[in-house]
Formats: structure tokens, sequence, C-alpha cells
């Protein structure tokens, strides 16, 4: 387990985290979540010993290593621009950790061989990175990171320099690579469909603080307040409450509850469409219809709709 | 950029004419003549001119000078890179400007300065340091300092310092992690600083010239040796050991292009 205890980590007068106390458990897959200058990155290098808190306690496994270098807190670290070893062959930057302890050469040569095999890199062993894609330079970083059998893995970003598809490829396999080798694992991301989809524990930050620690689904049906709500899907707001465009219904009916909108665009997403509608009060709202719905009401732009949220939630003031 | 391309081959003539002119008038003909001026009477007179005592002499002390002072500013240089790049500490812009020095003063400045600090009256004076080798070898070292720093700093700037912390979590001490991963990224720049540091260390003129007294024999580099032998009307003499200093720095330069492989790209 990796815990973090009242950690407060200060660049000048810029406080990155304010008192941060967050707990990953064994064998899980945690993300942290949040937008740029929220502090995510910042816990993931104080927890590698990149670095130092200015107050709080680091604990990996029992062991208090808040003041433990980064060399002998065994952890295995993925940085977002793979912080490759330019100047070393994909094999041998593989086989640095395991150098550096000075293993063996037979048990370096099976164990690098193994993981390039399981990162997909086995024919490209004496590449230099500079010939590799970024996908594939990722995957080496990965590779390298494990080869030392690191108590925690701790992704910073890793997919964030990546183009779209290659993200989507390499999240899933990130997915299926953690359950093969359950090694604890903390990954940070900026982006919401990466987090829910790849880890069973997400921790949403801001502003250097945790809004809410939870799982994805939990997190998406019941989040704790507005930020949380805004910031893991797309939401709109009705006075007091948020509603989620897919809890939005229209009907071509006024009908008590409901209110009037202008269809302000269609925009068509393969089997979803999204509407984009204006109230009369000038504000915007997005419903998320199934084209086949769409096409049974035969909206139109400037159209005329009634809008009826089916679920909704409102925050009460804390 | 040219539509017309015919335009485009006069800019790209133009501009090779330019450069190559430019090169020939000012760098090549000058050795060119010296070299024809040494060898104007055969090889006999040039060799006669290059081993006469104060010769060798002087050869001996420029090497003597340029071994102490190579390696001096490279290890400082290398150390001097590291703590202006990587460590934040008060007066790093300090240092930083500090190191340029020797490229803004003139050189008989330096020596002037030499000599009155190390001289018979000055502050730390009188311990046969001015017009003896000590006071040479300062002089050397002082205007050859900039090159590894001015040469390491930016290859240091650029490769950031992500490499060196994934070596740190991946169990690397600092040593080791200099070892592996900095010095790979820098040494490049390093052998490139090295040979501006020798070519600035074998012509130095000025500031030995003031520290040194100007003994033949005994504190003349070969660099105050060619100006000795010019005064002296001893045209082949002058000329053949400016030749020397030019073998010697174009050696350098070809050993350095010799080690760096081929394949350097990124």
């Amino acid at each position: 387990m990796i815990e973090a205890r009242g950690i407060v980590k200060r660049f000048g007068d810029f406080t990155a985290l304010d008192g941060i106390s967050v707990e990953v458990p064994t064998g899980s897959l945690t993300a942290l979540l949040g937008p740029s200058g929220s502090g995510k990155s910042t816990l993931l290098r104080v927890i590698a010993g990149l670095e130092h808190p200015d107050e709080g306690q680091i604990i990996l496994e029992g062991e208090d290593v808040t003041r433990v270098a980064p060399q002998s807190r065994g952890v295995g670290f993925v940085f977002q621009h793979y912080a490759a070893f330019k100047h070393m062959t994909v094999w041998e930057n593989v086989a640095f950790g395991l150098r550096i302890r000075r293993r063996p050469r037979a048990e370096v040569k099976q164990r690098v061989t193994e993981l390039l095999d399981l990162v997909q890199l086995a024919r490209l062993g004496d590449r230099y990175p500079a010939q590799l894609s970024g996908g594939q330079r990722q995957r080496m970083g990965l590779a390298r990171a494990l080869a030392v059998d690191p108590k925690v893995l701790l992704l910073d970003e890793p997919f964030g320099a990546l183009d779209a598809r290659v993200r989507k490829e390499l999240r899933l396999w990130l997915r299926r690579l953690h359950d093969e080798t359950h090694t604890t694992t903390v990954i940070v991301t900026h982006d919401q469909e990466e987090a829910m989809e790849v880890a069973d524990r997400v921790v949403v930050m801001n502003a250097g603080a945790i809004e809410q620690t939870a799982a994805p689904r939990e997190l998406y049906d019941h989040p704790a307040n507005e930020f949380v709500m805004s910031f893991v899907g797309p939401v709109n707001r009705l006075g007091d409450a948020f509603i989620r465009p897919h809890d939005v219904e229209l009907l071509l009916e006024p009908n008590g509850s409901t209110q009037e909108a202008m269809v302000e665009r269609l925009v068509h997403l393969g089997f979803e469409v999204r509407v984009e509608l204006v109230r009369d009060d000038g504000e915007h709202l997005s419903a998320q219809l199934t084209r086949e719905q769409v096409e049974a009401l035969e909206l139109q732009r400037g159209q005329i709709v009634y809008v009826r949220p089916t679920r909704q939630t409102v925050f009460t003031a804390s | 950029m040219f539509d017309d391309g015919r335009l485009g081959m006069t800019g790209k003539y133009a501009l090779r004419f330019v450069s190559l002119g430019y090169l020939a008038v000012l760098l090549v003909a000058p050795v060119s003549y010296v070299f024809w001026k040494t060898f104007e009477h055969g090889f006999g007179p040039a060799w006669e001119a290059v081993t006469t005592p104060n010769a060798v002499h002087a050869l001996k002390v420029t090497l003597i000078l340029t071994a102490v002072a190579v390696p001096a500013n490279t290890i400082f240089g290398v150390l001097c890179a590291l703590a202006i790049v990587r460590h934040r500490f008060p007066g790093a812009g300090i240092v930083n400007a500090v190191v340029d020095l020797p490229l803004a003063l003139s050189p008989v400045v330096v020596g002037l300065a030499l000599l009155l600090l190390y001289g018979r009256e000055g502050w730390l004076g009188g311990h046969g340091v001015v017009f003896a080798l000590p006071g040479m070898a300062l002089a050397t070292i002082f205007v050859s300092l900039p090159f590894v720093v001015r040469e390491v700093v930016p290859v240091l700037r650029e490769i950031g310092t992500e490499q060196e912390q994934a070596a740190a979590t991946l169990g690397a001490s600092a040593v080791q992690t200099f070892r592996r991963v900095t010095w790979p990224a820098i040494r490049w720049a390093v052998a490139y600083g090295v040979v501006l540091t020798t070519a600035r260390a074998l012509g130095e003129f000025g500031a030995v010239s003031v520290v040194s007294g100007r003994l033949a024999g005994e504190t003349e580099t070969l660099t105050l040796h060619v100006q000795d032998r010019y005064q002296s009307f001893d045209e082949v003499g002058a000329y053949a050991s400016a030749v020397v200093l030019a073998l010697i720095a174009v050696t350098t330069l070809i050993l350095m292009t010799r080690l760096k492989p081929k394949e350097e790209t990124q």
C-alpha cells in the first residue's frame, strides 16, 4: 500500500499540494485525475522521491520513506516524454536498472528478453530510441521501469504525448498488463475517459486538494460536488440542478415541467447525436440522443422543442 | 521559394561565392602565405630554424602550458557547467556571466592583472609566480577558461533532467548517473570544448607575453618565439615556428573529428 499523509508541497508562493492524504491499496490501479495545476503530477513525484514534501509523510508498504532517496524506494517511474536514454539501445535502456544492481549477465539477458516480449518490442532491441515511434518509446519506458520489479509503478501522463488512436490502444494494453502483473500502479492523467477506462479507483484532484476518491462508476453516478460532476463528464446546468446530456429528454409538446428551447445544431457522432440547444434566456445546453430518437422526432435546426430532465443532481451548499 | 528556379540557382552560387571568398581571403591566403614563406628556400632551413635550442625550448614551454591548462579547464568547465545548469544556487547568474569574462577582457589586461596581483609588489606576490612558468600557466588557464563551459552548458540545458531522474528511480547513484547518462550526452560538447581550449592555449600571446618576462630559452612560448624571431629579422625562423603551431592545432582538430563516430544523430 502507498500512503500519503498530510503532504504539503510549495513552490515559492504557489501551494501545489495542500495537505493531501491518500491511500493506494496494494495491487490496485489508481488514477490521479485533475486539471493541469491540480498537483497530481507533483503528488506522484513526491511518492517517487523526485520532489521532497515540505510537510507530511510517504509510507510504502508500511515503511516511512519520506527521507529515503528515489534510488532506494523501489519505485518504477514512467515519464510523459519517455526520458529514454538516447545513446543506449532499447535493450540497454531496459537493462539499465539490472546492470546498476550488478545482476549476473544471464539473469539480465533473460529478464530483458522477457520484458521486451511483454511490451512487444522483442525485435527492436538493437534500435535506438530515436528510431522508435512514440508508442514504442513509451512501451520501452514501461519495460525499463518494470525491469527492477518495483513495489509500485508510477506513470506520469504516460500517454499524454501520443496521438488519440495509439493512446487508446496503450490504455487497454496497460489495463491487461496490470491484470497480469498486479503491480500496485498509480497513473496521473487529465483525461477523465482515460482514468475511468483504466483505473479501479480514481482520485479526483483540484487546486492541490482531493475532491473525491471512488471507483469510476461511483464517481460518475454519485459525484461528491460540482467540480467532480463537471470534470468526469459533460454536464448541463438548469438552475441549481446538474444534468448529464444523456439524461435530457426532448419532447415536441410542452408538459408542465418542461422548458422551451431551440435546436441550434445537430452533431452526428455515429450512433449518437448531440443536440445543441439554446433556451430563450440564452442558456446553452446539450442533449445526447440516439439516431433513432432524432429521426423519430424529425429534429431540424431552428426547431422549438421542450426539454425534460429524466435525472438530475442538486448539490446542497456545504 | 523562387518560382523561376534560375533566380534560386543564382542566389545559391552568390552565397557560395561570398562565403568561400570570405574564407579564402581571411583564412586560407594568410596561412598559405606562411607555409609558402617557410618552405621558400626548401625544407632544410625551416628544419634548422625549428630545431634551434630556443625554438625547441619554446615548443616545450608551449606544450607544458597547454598540458596544464587543458585538463584544468576541462574538469573545471564540466563541473562549472553542471553547477550553472543543474543547481539553483544564489549567484548562479553571476558565475554564468563571470565565465565569459576572459572572452571580453583583453589578454594584455589579464596579464597586467596577474602581474599586479602576483608580482613583487602584489598582494600575493614574491614567490616566483611572475616571470616563471606558474604565472604563465595561470595566464593560459585564464584566457582559455570559457570554452568547455560554453560548449557544455547548452547541451546540458537541452538534454534536461528527465533522463537523470529516470536513472535515479532505476537505482543509479549520482556518480553512476553522471557516468552512464550525463557524460555520454555531453562528451562531444566536451571534446569540442577541449579542441577550442587547446587552440586558445597554444595560440595565447598577450597575457603570457606580459607575465613571462620573455626570456629566450627560459620563459618563451612558441608564439613569443615567433615574434622574437620576426623582430630579429629571422623570417624563416618566425614562419617555421608559426607552421609548427598551426600543425599542432590542426592535428588536435583532426584527432577530434577522427574520434567522433560518424552517426551522432538525434
